[in-house]
């Protein structure tokens, strides 16, 4: 049973997002807390650990969801589940490429997808921020060391992806920066 | 747009299969950060050093890529397999590309859960994710850059933020009703540009 869910969970994923990476997280964020496959925070820690690993995330995700809940069976029904979508779609679309470009439905759904996927991402942005930031109690963060050390941190990452500093680079400041800081008992 | 012709010749439809799969899991296995940072690879393994495609065809793949549902990695490796070889060749590159990830990922989730017994990897990991929020924020800028802008667009993009972020609706729902009203709006008689 949790093998079909799985299949099915990350099925309904790959259907449903538009423009790889990122534009991803926020229905994977939603599906995978809606389960109770993973927490946020380790969600999140696993942004990293994609982005410091080969490959694409959504197949990163989908074999780490997949083995943590059901083994490798379950790491390939996740995977398979991401994979098959896509799969589908474009071996029909491969055919005809040239219409579905020019398609005026194509188009219009196109015009609605695209601000939709910003706008998700900018949900993901304030969502992952107050867990990251705030640990999920804005009102009592300000006061704790932790808040203020994630937020220089987050500052600096900030100015080093706008330098556009390659996302290895950020990862390996902002760990060195957590160890050095959690070693000074900011971290609590 | 000629497809090289391997229908008649099991051997050169085998290695074909051969070459897709291998050249796949080569940009799988060698391309951090998925999606975007793939294309370029693809492009210089797959028109460049053999001849899979045009290279006139790459942008078109990526528009593609991007128009259809899934990572742009498997959507991209499964339409050149496909114009290759037909539905082996879409099999075989997309096994190719997702072989590495898997792999990688599945040894990798045997040690994750014990390293963060050692404090300085919870350290580490706490660090991390505010560097990782900033990602999330370059990437949320990026696409904003390169999204058409206009009063549907802004509308669209601002629900979409406001409803995943501070409600517990369906993400599912969001994209299919964003999709609906791009169709919508793009019916109306009264428009000539786009965005």
């Amino acid at each position: 049973m949790i093998f079909l869910t799985l299949f099915w969970t990350f099925f309904k994923i790959g259907l449903f997002t538009f423009g790889g990476g990122y534009a991803m997280l926020p229905l994977i964020e939603q599906q995978v807390l809606a389960n109770r496959w993973m927490s946020l925070e380790s969600l999140v820690n696993f942004v990293a650990v994609s982005e410091s690993t080969p490959g694409p995330f959504a197949i990163n995700i989908a074999t780490y969801v997949g083995t943590e809940t059901a083994g490798f069976a379950g790491a390939l029904c996740a995977t398979l589940g991401v994979v098959t979508p896509s799969f589908l779609v474009i071996l029909v679309v491969a055919r005809c490429y040239l219409a579905f470009q020019n398609n005026r439905v194509v188009k219009g759904c196109m015009r609605g997808l695209r601000p939709a996927t910003v706008g998700l991402i900018g949900g993901a942005v304030v969502t992952i921020g107050l867990a990251v930031l705030c640990g999920g109690n804005p009102a009592a963060a300000v006061t704790t060391p932790a808040f203020w050390c994630s937020l220089v941190i987050f500052a600096g990452c900030l100015v080093l992806a706008f330098r556009k500093a390659h996302p290895l680079l950020l990862v390996a400041c902002s760990a060195a920066a957590g160890v050095a800081l959690g070693y000074c008992g900011a971290w609590g | 747009m000629s497809e090289p012709s391997v229908k008649s010749n099991p051997r050169a439809t085998c290695k074909m299969l051969w070459t897709l799969f291998s050249v796949f899991f080569q940009i799988g296995a060698f391309t951090f950060g998925g999606g975007y940072a793939m294309i370029p690879l693809i492009q210089r393994e797959t028109a460049e050093k053999r001849s899979l495609v045009p290279p006139e065809q790459i942008l078109d793949i990526v528009a593609i890529a991007e128009s259809t549902p899934g990572p742009i990695a498997i959507n991209a490796a499964t339409f050149i397999g496909c114009r290759c070889a037909g539905a082996p060749g879409a099999l075989a590159a997309t096994f190719g590309v997702v072989l590495p990830s898997f792999c990688i990922i599945f040894v990798l989730s045997f040690f994750l859960r014990r390293l963060m017994q050692f404090a300085a990897v919870r350290y580490a990991f706490a660090g991390i994710r505010a560097g990782v929020l900033a990602l999330v924020c370059r990437a949320f800028f990026n696409m904003y850059r390169q999204c058409p802008k206009g009063s549907v667009s802004y509308f669209v993009g601002a629900a979409a933020l406001g409803l995943s972020a501070f409600t517990g609706l369906n993400v599912l729902w969001i994209v299919a009703a964003s999709a609906l009203l791009g169709l919508l709006f793009s019916l109306l008689p009264h428009q000539k540009k786009e965005g």
